[in-house]
């Protein structure tokens, strides 16, 4: 099908592009990468009066990585910042979940803050900036302010950004310490919308016991749902850690709805199982990492991509 | 009787570079860069299956990278070189090693997903000019093909792999002659 009529506005900087938000108010969307919004008004499930098209925003192109975190544009690509070698460095989850984020042509186009500003309960970079404690950066004509991202995601598909409003950047922390981490996902068909996925950040101490273990679900949930599973985990190794205990602990917290694609006992099954094998691999990388390196990575991780 | 007024849809006029051919049209906003190559610039080699980013028929290269023709208008396509099937070929009619590999290896059955398995495959071979079997099959995971033909599109990228290779060792080979 094709899109509904529509205003089409061409901003060449902020400044500009926020003075056209402002002026069409709830009528107007914003067009980035358009990987999800263009196929919405393709089959007609939305029909925006006016549409700003930021592509012209150059400025906003942007992957800026310092010893914190990575600080994500508007208008970087997903591919973009998967490549992103320093991103990748101080945040692996990045690229981890990046990886599965639809397929590789979906992700030259595709901007990292627009499937946030999405904010679909199956989008990896939802759980990614969940279980990381990231942020988003929202501009409006006359100022801007930082939004948590327990505050950022309020439903399916419901972010909290106003009217008049641009999310301009995302931040993601660097996990401190010995801290590893890992994306997995069950997807029909590679690069499909998971039934089930889990991000998760193992952090052990310096006789590689486990201090703190959480996990970040997709696709179970009409937010990202970050559980913390430390007590089942606490004290144990790679070696010794009865993962078991972890998957019993996380379904007690987990609500899986049954839809088309997957029964709600289907994708229980699958939180369990991804659980383990994310928290597993998770403690494994952190074992590798140099907590007094800079970087938070390991080459073995980086031949492994 | 009253009128009914219907408010007259924006126009653009745009100018669009397609395989290094410029091109200037007037389109609405709304207009896919899928329809607007095959309906205004006559370029039907860009195929359009289902219009909502699974199948990867309208495939095409923006600047290199490739990227749905169905998920981008075409005035966002502007300043951009578009690469469509159609400019894949050589000026001089040989076709491009990811033809050649799809006719030799029957990477093609009834044709129609072929013009997206061609720029994403060759984009791709750009990137990883010596693909394991599995990287092959990840390259062309977001294109579907009906004919269930998958195994012998995973062949065709590899033989490009090959071929693209045989012909550099020509042209080193001709370079020396001379």
């Amino acid at each position: 099908m094709k899109p509904p009529a529509f205003r089409y506005h061409a901003p060449t900087d902020l400044a500009e592009a926020l003075d056209a938000l402002a002026e069409v108010g709830h009528d107007g969307k914003v067009l980035a990468g358009g990987q999800s919004l263009i196929p919405m008004l393709n089959m007609r499930l939305a029909a925006p009066a006016h549409l700003v098209d930021i592509n012209g925003l150059g400025e906003l192109a942007y992957v800026r990585t310092d010893p914190g975190g990575v600080a994500v544009g508007a208008l970087a690509r997903h591919a973009e910042v998967e490549a992103d070698e320093a991103a990748h460095a101080v945040v692996p989850l990045l690229r981890q979940g990046l990886r599965l984020v639809a397929h590789p042509v979906i992700r030259n186009r595709g901007t990292t803050v627009g499937s946030l500003a999405h904010a679909d309960p199956s989008g990896e970079m939802t759980a990614v900036l969940a279980l990381l404690g990231g942020s988003m950066t929202l501009a409006r004509k006359g100022g801007t302010r930082t939004v948590a991202a327990e505050d950022f995601f309020v439903g399916p598909l419901e972010a909290s950004i106003e009217e008049g409003e641009l999310a301009v950047a995302a931040y993601f922390p660097r996990l401190p310490g010995r801290t590893g981490t890992e994306f997995v996902e069950i997807a029909r068909r590679h690069g499909d919308y998971a039934m089930c996925g889990v991000a998760a950040a193992v952090t052990v101490d310096d006789d590689l016991r486990i201090v703190s273990a959480r996990a970040a679900y997709l696709s179970l949930s009409p937010v990202p749902l970050v559980l913390d599973l430390t007590d089942a985990l606490i004290g144990r190794t790679a070696d010794t850690a009865v993962w078991q205990d972890a998957a019993t602990l996380a379904a007690g917290s987990l609500e899986p709805e049954g839809d088309i694609h997957a029964t709600a006992e289907y994708r229980a099954q699958l939180a369990g199982v991804l659980t383990v094998r994310a928290l597993r691999t998770a403690t494994e990388r952190a074992a590798l990492v140099d907590p007094n390196g800079n970087t938070g990575t390991t080459s073995t991780e980086r031949s492994a991509r | 009787m009253t009128e009914t007024q219907i408010p007259t849809e924006q126009r653009l006029d745009i100018r669009l570079s397609v395989n290094g051919v410029p091109h200037t049209t007037t389109v609405t906003p709304r207009r896919l860069l899928s329809d607007c190559l095959r309906h205004d610039l006559g370029l039907t080699g860009t195929h359009v299956g289902c219009e909502h980013g699974v199948c990867g028929a309208c495939t095409v290269r923006v600047d290199g990278k490739p990227m749905r023709a169905c998920l981008m208008f075409a005035v966002s396509a502007q300043g951009h070189e578009i690469t469509t099937v159609e400019g894949l070929a050589e000026p001089d009619g040989t076709m491009h090693p990811v033809q050649q590999a799809f006719r030799e290896c029957h990477g093609l059955q009834c044709g129609f997903c072929t013009p997206g398995f061609l720029t994403v495959v060759s984009a791709f071979l750009e990137e990883n000019p010596t693909p394991t079997e599995e990287e092959a099959r990840e390259a062309v995971s977001g294109n579907l093909c009906r004919c269930t033909g998958y195994q012998n599109i995973v062949k065709s990228v590899l033989r490009a792999a090959e071929i693209t290779e045989e012909r550099k060792g020509c042209a080193h080979a001709e370079g020396d002659a001379r």
